[in-house]
């Protein structure tokens, strides 16, 4: 027999396909290719018109992103010679550094918050899964509608109570009160996901330990988990992108010690209006890591989001 | 293995009677397993949702520490329901959600159907045409404000160099009939890749031999298209219409950041319009009502709609 098959498609029509896709994702990427190029402009070429492609490359945007700065007068700023390139590139605009912005801590916040609570759902998700998988837990049906349905609020209608209890408990604004909050979201999701992954783990394996001598705890953690382990990373990473992009709780709740970076970077204003260099610069470096996060793990990220679309 | 009494003693005996001597019973692990997650969700989900109803009887309002709280019945309800200007919103919500819908679906399956004729390096390019939907809704938001830019923007620069028309002659966030179309678009560049995602599955799942058997029959690629592919992928598309109907009927970041609801309330979605009510003018137990209409709403609609496609996947 020879390898053609009638479903597969002729050389012609994959031609044709790969041609489209392949357009279509060029076209996606140019706004994102864009916030890359405005972080290294200036504040003159990010607004000029037509639009500038080419342009000088500098680290204007980069800096003031990191950085404070104020006018100051000619005489101190001839008394006071620049001391290295980020004090000369302000020097253009009379101004010199006065300290760091609030931007390290924000995106410090961000990681704090975003592996706190992904920490957090993975292991309460996890016990509950496996508990949700194996155990005859009264009403586990209706229990995991519930608990998915909660997803259903929009975060605004959740987010009145919420600020009402979180003040009075002394939770606003404060890195654990984030957390809390990002795993009661997350958590939902995550106890759906792996239980699938844990219903897939044959029961055969934990018995065979039970009667090994293991008690349920040992099984639990001896045998299951690490065959359940690639299921538990996948999972993580959604968790930690859901934390990681939110903005609704966290414009709501946080102001200053407990801020995230998406409420911030939009705020970021330079001379005469938003300084769209350092907007941009800001963009790129948070929005990053979670491309290279996409790119390398997709064969999990893309399986976790069809998942429950193929079981339910 | 430790060699106690015990330990022997469980060894010896059958594995049932073992585990209790050992370890707890299972129902005990099992709770102490489901425990903490439930009490998470009853603390942070469910109370908040009973206050919520019980604030939405009230005329609370959070930033007035002290003020004396009457209950006012069911008058927040009745004010709601009778307000022209909430209906408004609701109809910008349903503008968005009808053509954000119909694109993806529509971009979506196309873009599903050719990478499935799987041409060489298609799941590269697959996870580059993901990008978008991964990243920050708001700070995505913020920065296509600054590519709809009518004088400097790349967006208006683009389709002014295909149409002829001057950069600056049209505003997409500033006029009251571009507005509602420029939010429609971010959303559908950031979310057709879900739709994709969600029809490439379906696609994926069904069996060559259906499509070899209708071969056998002579049946042309047309009529397979039709009488095949289409049917076996719609359950997987209106999982995915489900999903992105609820999303969008909770938006708030993306918007928020690009329009803030304008010009005027044109694009000013029951979210948006929610957060001013319950922050903004901190009429607590109105907005209270309000969330929870909304959430009627949509658990509603969704019940109404998963009713649907078990009707779809049965037959």
């Amino acid at each position: 027999m020879s390898s053609f098959s009638v479903t597969e498609p002729s050389k012609r029509s994959k031609w044709f396909a790969g041609t489209l896709v392949i357009l279509y994702a060029l076209i996606t990427m140019i706004p994102l290719a864009w916030i890359m190029l405005t972080g290294f402009k200036s504040p003159a070429d990010a607004i000029s018109y037509p639009p500038k492609v080419v342009f000088e490359p500098t680290l204007e945007g980069y800096v003031n992103l990191f950085t404070q700065r104020t006018r100051q007068t000619q005489e101190y700023l001839d008394a006071n010679p620049p001391e290295n390139w980020r004090d000369e590139i302000v020097r253009q605009y009379d101004m010199v550094i006065v300290g760091p912005s609030k931007f390290g801590e924000r995106f410090l916040n961000s990681v704090i918050i975003g592996f706190g609570s992904t920490f957090l759902s993975i292991f309460l998700g996890t016990l509950a899964a496996y508990a949700f998988s194996r155990f005859k837990i009264p009403l586990a049906d209706d229990l995991l509608f519930f608990i998915l349905s909660t997803r259903m609020m929009p975060p605004i209608a959740v987010a009145i109570p919420i600020f009402l209890m979180y003040r009075q408990l002394g939770l606003s604004d404060t890195h654990l009160g984030m957390i809390l909050l990002y795993t009661a979201v997350n958590i939902s999701l995550a106890v759906w996901l792996l239980k699938g992954f844990i219903d897939e783990i044959p029961r055969e394996y934990e018995e065979a330990a039970l009667i090994d001598g293991y008690t349920r705890f040992q099984a639990f953690y001896k045998v299951v988990l690490p065959q359940a382990a690639t299921g538990i990373a996948s999972t993580a990473i959604f968790c930690l992108i859901f934390a990681w992009n939110e903005y609704a709780f966290a414009v709501l709740l946080t102001s200053g010690t407990a801020q995230t970076a998406p409420p911030f970077i939009p705020t970021i204003i330079g001379v005469g209006g938003l300084d769209w260099p350092a907007v941009a610069a800001g963009a790129t470096i948070f929005l990053i890591p979670v491309m290279i996060f996409t790119i390398l793990l997709r064969k999990h990220l893309l399986r976790g989001i069809t998942f429950g679309a193929v079981r339910k | 293995m430790s060699d106690t009494p015990v330990s022997r003693a469980a060894r010896a005996t059958p594995p049932r009677v073992a585990r209790k001597i050992k370890g707890l019973s299972d129902r005990a692990i099992a709770w102490i397993f489901v425990g903490p997650t439930i009490f998470l969700l009853l603390a942070i989900n469910i109370f908040p949702l009973i206050w919520t109803i019980q604030l939405s009887f009230t005329n609370y309002k959070a930033n007035r520490i002290g003020r004396e709280v009457k209950n006012i019945g069911l008058r927040n309800y009745e004010r709601i329901l009778t307000d022209t200007d909430i209906w408004l919103n609701m109809q910008a919500t349903a503008h968005f959600l009808f053509w954000t819908i119909f694109f993806q679906v529509l971009i979506g399956f196309t873009l599903a159907y050719l990478i499935n004729k799987k041409f060489k390096g298609n799941d590269l390019w697959t996870t580059i045409i993901v990008l978008p939907m991964m990243l920050s809704p708001a700070v995505v938001g913020n920065f296509w404000k600054f590519l709809y830019q009518p004088q400097i923007g790349l967006f208006n620069y683009i389709v002014a160099f295909f149409t002829g028309k001057e950069p600056s002659s049209f505003e997409m966030l500033g006029s009251v009939n571009l507005a509602p179309w420029s939010i429609v678009i971010v959303d559908t560049w950031m979310w057709t890749p879900f739709v994709m995602l969600i029809c490439l599955a379906g696609l994926r799942s069904i069996p060559d031999y259906i499509y070899e058997a209708a071969e056998v029959d002579r049946a042309s690629k047309l009529r397979q298209f039709f009488t095949i592919t289409i049917p076996m992928v719609l359950p997987f598309l209106m999982l995915a219409v489900l999903f992105r109907g609820i999303e969008n009927f909770k938006m708030f970041d993306l918007v928020v950041q690009l329009t803030g609801g304008g010009p005027g309330s044109t694009t000013e979605l029951t979210s948006i319009n929610l957060k001013r009510e319950a922050f903004e003018k901190w009429r607590t137990g109105y907005a209270s009502a309000y969330a929870i209409i909304l959430f009627v709403t949509v658990f509603g609609l969704a019940s109404i709609y998963v009713k649907a496609l078990n009707k779809v996947k049965e037959r």
